[in-house]
C-alpha cells in the first residue's frame, strides 16, 4: 500500500555476529508500530538502518513505491528521536526545533517552530539551552525537532528509557495524542512490554535479530507464537504435555496425567511434545478435589507455596507433583475462596485460553529478558 | 559521612564548612607561594624597572624616577618590531589553524587503531628542545640544502632565490614550532563530540558540509579559542624563530628586548615586555569576548 515502510530480508553483520537476521516486516503508514525485544536483540541497528545510519549488509528498505536502501540520511523523509535525545548542546530550543526546517530552506520558520512548540507544551522554552531543560522537556524538544520535518516515518528509539516511571506513564499518554493528531507513521523502539502494549497499534517482538511474532497487542498476548513472546510479554505457565489425538476441532492433550483440550486453531503444533500454555490470571484456584465447571482443563494435586497480596490481586505460586511452579493471579473481587501457604489446590481454566506451544523451543525463553532491558 | 552527622548532634553544614575551607586553603598553599615567588614578584621587579631613570647603568644602579617616559621612548624606537611580532604572530596562528585543524579532526574521527600512534607522532617533537629543532630547519632551509634546491630545480625558486633568512623561514619555523599547541586542544574539543549530534545533523537533512558547519565546527570552537591561544601567545613574544631564522629585517620584538637587556639597558627592555604583555592581554581579552566562548568553554 501507499507509504507503507517495508523491509525485506534486511541483514546487519558486525564481522561475524548477525545483529539483524533477515527481517522482513511491513509497517502500515500512519501506523503507531512497536518493536519490542530485550536489550542487545538488534532493534537500535534496525531503525539505523531504516535511518540511513547504518548501512544493511543484505536486503531492501521501501517506502511507498521509492526503495530507500541505498538513499544517504539526509535525503529520505525519515527523522529519528534518538535514544539520549541528541539534542544540539550549542543552539537553543528554538534552533534546535527550526534546524530541519533551515536545512531545507523553509520559510515561516517561527510560526512553525512555534506551533511545534505548542505542540509538546514548551511555549516560552525557545531561548534556553537543552542543558536547561529536564529529561521530560529534552525529550519533547527531540519529539519536536523531528516532528517539524513532517517525515514519512518518525523513528523513537527507547525515546522514554530515561525517564523516570512516573514521567514515563505521562509521555506515553503524551505521545499517543500526538500521534493520533498529526497521523504520521511511529516506529517506536521500546524493551518495556507494557509500553509497547499501551501505545502501539500494532507490535513486533523481536529476539535475537529476528521478528517472532508480529500482531495487534491483544492477539499476541491471546495466543503467543512462540514461548519467547509467551514469556516476554506477560507471564506464561507452561506445562509439558504431549499430543493425544484430534477431536473435531479440538485437540487432546496429555499433561502429567491429566487431559487437556485445546481448540485445534490455538495450537502451533498438530502432533507429538508440546508445551500446553495459560496465563496466570486465566487461571482459577480451587481447594483441592472440588467440582469444576463442565468442560474446563484442570491440573490437581498443587501445593500453595507462596501468596503475594498486590491490592487489586493476590499472586499465588503453586507447587505441582512434578515438582513445577505454576503462577496464578486471583482478582481480589471478595466473591472467591483466599488461600495460605501449604494449603492443598486444584487448577481450573477454560480451553479457549489455553494455547499450545512446540516443545522444542525453550519454555524458559524471554522470562528474564525484560529484567535486564 | 553527611547522613551519620545529621542523625546526632549539630547540623553538618557548620562543623564541615571550616574544615573543608582549611583543606582548600591547604590546596592552593605550595601552588601560591610558588606563583608569589616567581611570577609576582619578578612580575613587580618588571613593573619598576620600566620605571627606572635610563641615565644609570647595571654597575652604578638605577634611580626610582617614575619615569614613564621610558615607555614613549620604546614605543617610538620599536614600532616596528612589535607591529611585525603581531603580523608574524597572527600569520603563524593562521597557519597553525589552517595544518591543524584537518589533522586534529582526522585523529579524533578517521584514524581508527592509528589514533594513539598518531597523537605520539603529534607530541614527539618534544622529545628534543626546541632550540635543536630550531637550528635543524637552519640547516634544512640553507642556501644549498635539499629544499632549496629541490625548489629551484622545480623553478619555484630563482636561480639565486633562497629560504634562509627570509620572512617565510621565520613564519615556517614559527608554525612548525607551534603546530602542537594547535593541534593537541583542537583534537581534545573534537574527540569530545558526541558522535550522535553529528549523525543528528545528518538524520535533520544536513548534508556533511553543512553538518560540519553547523555542528562540528561550533562544537569545537573551543579548542579553536585554545589552540589559537596557545599559539598567538608564545608566538608572539618568540625570538629564536627570528635570530636563528631571519635576518635584522626579520627582528621581532623578542629580539630586540633581548639585545637590550644584554647591553644593559633594562628600562627599556623592561618596558618593551610590559607593553608586549599589555598588547597580549588585551588583545585576548578582546578576542575571547568577540568568540563568545565564555558559554562554551
Ligand atoms: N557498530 C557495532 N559494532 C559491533 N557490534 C554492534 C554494533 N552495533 C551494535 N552491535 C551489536 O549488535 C547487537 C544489537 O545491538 P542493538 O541494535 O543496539 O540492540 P538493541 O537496540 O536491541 O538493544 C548487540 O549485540 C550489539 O553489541
Ligand atoms: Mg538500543
Amino acid at each position: 500500500m501507499a507509504g507503507d515502510l517495508v523491509l525485506s530480508g534486511l541483514t546487519k553483520r558486525f564481522g561475524a555476529f548477525t545483529a539483524v537476521d533477515d527481517l522482513d516486516l511491513t509497517v502500515p503508514r500512519g501506523a503507531f508500530f512497536a518493536l519490542l525485544g530485550p536489550s542487545g536483540c538488534g532493534k537500535t541497528t534496525t531503525l539505523r538502518m531504516v535511518a540511513g545510519l547504518e548501512e544493511p549488509t543484505a536486503g531492501s528498505i521501501g517506502l511507498g513505491d521509492d526503495d530507500i536502501t541505498g538513499l544517504r540520511p539526509y535525503k529520505r523523509p525519515v527523522n529519528t528521536v534518538f535514544q539520549n535525545y541528541a539534542l544540539f548542546p550549542h543552539l537553543d530550543i528554538f534552533e534546535n526545533v527550526a534546524f530541519g526546517l533551515r536545512r531545507r530552506g523553509v520559510k515561516e520558520i517561527r510560526r512553525q517552530v512555534e506551533e511545534m512548540l505548542e505542540l509538546v507544551e514548551l511555549v516560552g522554552y525557545g531561548d534556553r539551552r537543552p542543558a536547561q531543560l529536564s529529561g521530560g522537556q529534552q525529550q519533547r524538544v527531540a519529539l519536536a525537532r523531528a516532528l517539524i520535518n513532517r517525515p514519512e516515518v518518525l523513528l523513537l528509539d527507547e525515546p522514554l528509557g530515561a525517564l523516570d516511571l512516573k514521567l514515563r506513564r505521562q509521555m506515553q499518554i503524551e505521545l499517543k495524542r500526538i500521534q493520533t493528531e498529526v497521523g504520521i507513521t511511529f516506529v517506536h523502539v521500546t524493551h518495556d512490554q507494557e509500553e509497547a502494549m499501551t501505545m502501539a497499534d500494532t507490535i513486533a517482538v523481536m529476539n535475537a535479530g529476528v521478528i517472532e511474532q508480529r500482531g495487534a497487542p491483544a492477539v499476541l498476548y491471546d495466543l503467543p507464537a512462540t514461548t519467547f513472546v509467551a514469556n516476554f510479554l506477560g507471564q506464561s505457565n507452561l506445562v509439558a504435555g504431549t499430543i493425544l489425538e484430534r477431536s473435531g476441532e479440538d485437540l487432546v492433550i496429555d499433561a502429567h496425567g491429566s487431559k487437556q483440550v485445546v481448540p485445534v486453531k490455538r495450537s502451533r503444533v498438530a502432533d507429538g511434545e508440546v508445551w500446553v500454555g495459560i496465563r496466570p490470571e486465566k487461571v482459577f484456584l480451587a481447594r483441592a478435589g472440588s467440582e469444576t465447571d463442565t468442560g474446563a482443563n484442570s491440573l490437581r494435586g498443587g501445593v500453595v507455596t507462596d501468596v503475594s497480596y498486590c491490592g487489586v490481586s493476590t499472586q499465588y505460586l503453586a507447587r505441582m507433583p512434578w515438582n513445577q511452579e505454576l503462577t496464578v493471579f486471583e482478582q481480589n473481587t471478595g466473591a472467591r475462596d483466599t488461600f495460605a501457604v501449604g494449603d492443598s489446590v486444584d487448577l481450573h481454566w477454560q480451553p479457549s485460553h489455553t494455547f499450545v506451544l512446540d516443545a522444542r523451543q525453550d519454555a524458559t525463553a524471554g522470562v528474564e529478558a525484560e529484567e535486564t532491558g | 559521612m553527611t547522613a551519620l552527622s545529621q542523625l546526632g548532634g549539630p547540623p553538618a553544614a557548620v562543623t564541615e564548612k571550616p574544615g573543608r575551607r582549611f583543606t582548600a586553603y591547604l590546596l592552593l598553599l605550595p601552588g601560591g607561594l610558588w606563583l608569589a615567588l616567581f611570577f609576582v614578584v619578578p612580575l613587580v621587579s618588571l613593573l619598576s624597572a620600566s620605571l627606572y631613570d635610563p641615565s644609570g647603568t647595571v654597575e652604578t644602579g638605577y634611580a626610582v624616577t617614575g619615569h614613564w617616559q621610558n615607555y614613549v621612548d620604546a614605543l617610538q624606537d620599536y614600532a616596528r618590531p612589535f607591529g611585525r611580532s603581531m603580523w608574524y604572530a597572527l600569520l603563524t596562528t593562521a597557519f597553525c589553524l589552517l595544518l591543524g585543524y584537518p589533522l586534529a579532526y582526522a585523529i579524533a574521527f578517521k584514524s581508527g587503531r592509528w589514533k594513539n600512534l598518531m597523537l605520539a607522532l603529534v607530541i614527539a617533537p618534544f622529545f628534543t628542545s626546541f632550540l635543536v629543532r630550531t637550528l635543524s630547519w637552519k640547516l634544512l632551509l640553507g642556501d644549498n640544502g635539499v629544499v632549496v634546491d629541490t625548489l629551484k630545480w622545480l623553478h619555484i625558486l630563482g636561480p639565486d632565490g633562497r629560504l634562509l633568512a627570509t620572512t617565510t623561514a621565520v613564519v615556517t619555523g614559527l608554525t612548525y614550532n607551534f603546530l602542537p599547541f594547535m593541534v593537541l586542544p583542537l583534537y581534545a574539543s573534537l574527540e569530545k563530540i558526541d558522535h550522535r549530534l553529528i549523525e543528528a545533523g545528518g538524520d535533520l537533512f544536513a548534508g556533511p558540509v553543512t553538518t560540519f558547519r553547523t555542528v562540528t565546527l561550533p562544537l569545537s570552537m573551543p579548542g579553536v579559542v585554545a589552540g589559537t591561544l596557545l599559539t598567538f601567545i608564545p608566538a608572539a613574544g618568540d625570538y629564536i624563530n627570528a635570530e636563528l631564522l631571519g635576518t635584522p629585517q626579520q627582528r621581532m620584538i623578542g629580539n630586540d628586548i633581548q639585545n637590550l637587556f644584554a647591553a644593559g639597558a633594562h628600562p627599556t627592555a623592561a618596558a618593551l615586555s610590559v607593553t608586549l604583555m599589555a598588547t597580549i592581554v588585551v588583545l585576548v581579552l578582546f578576542y575571547v569576548r568577540r568568540v563568545g566562548t565564555e558559554d562554551l568553554l
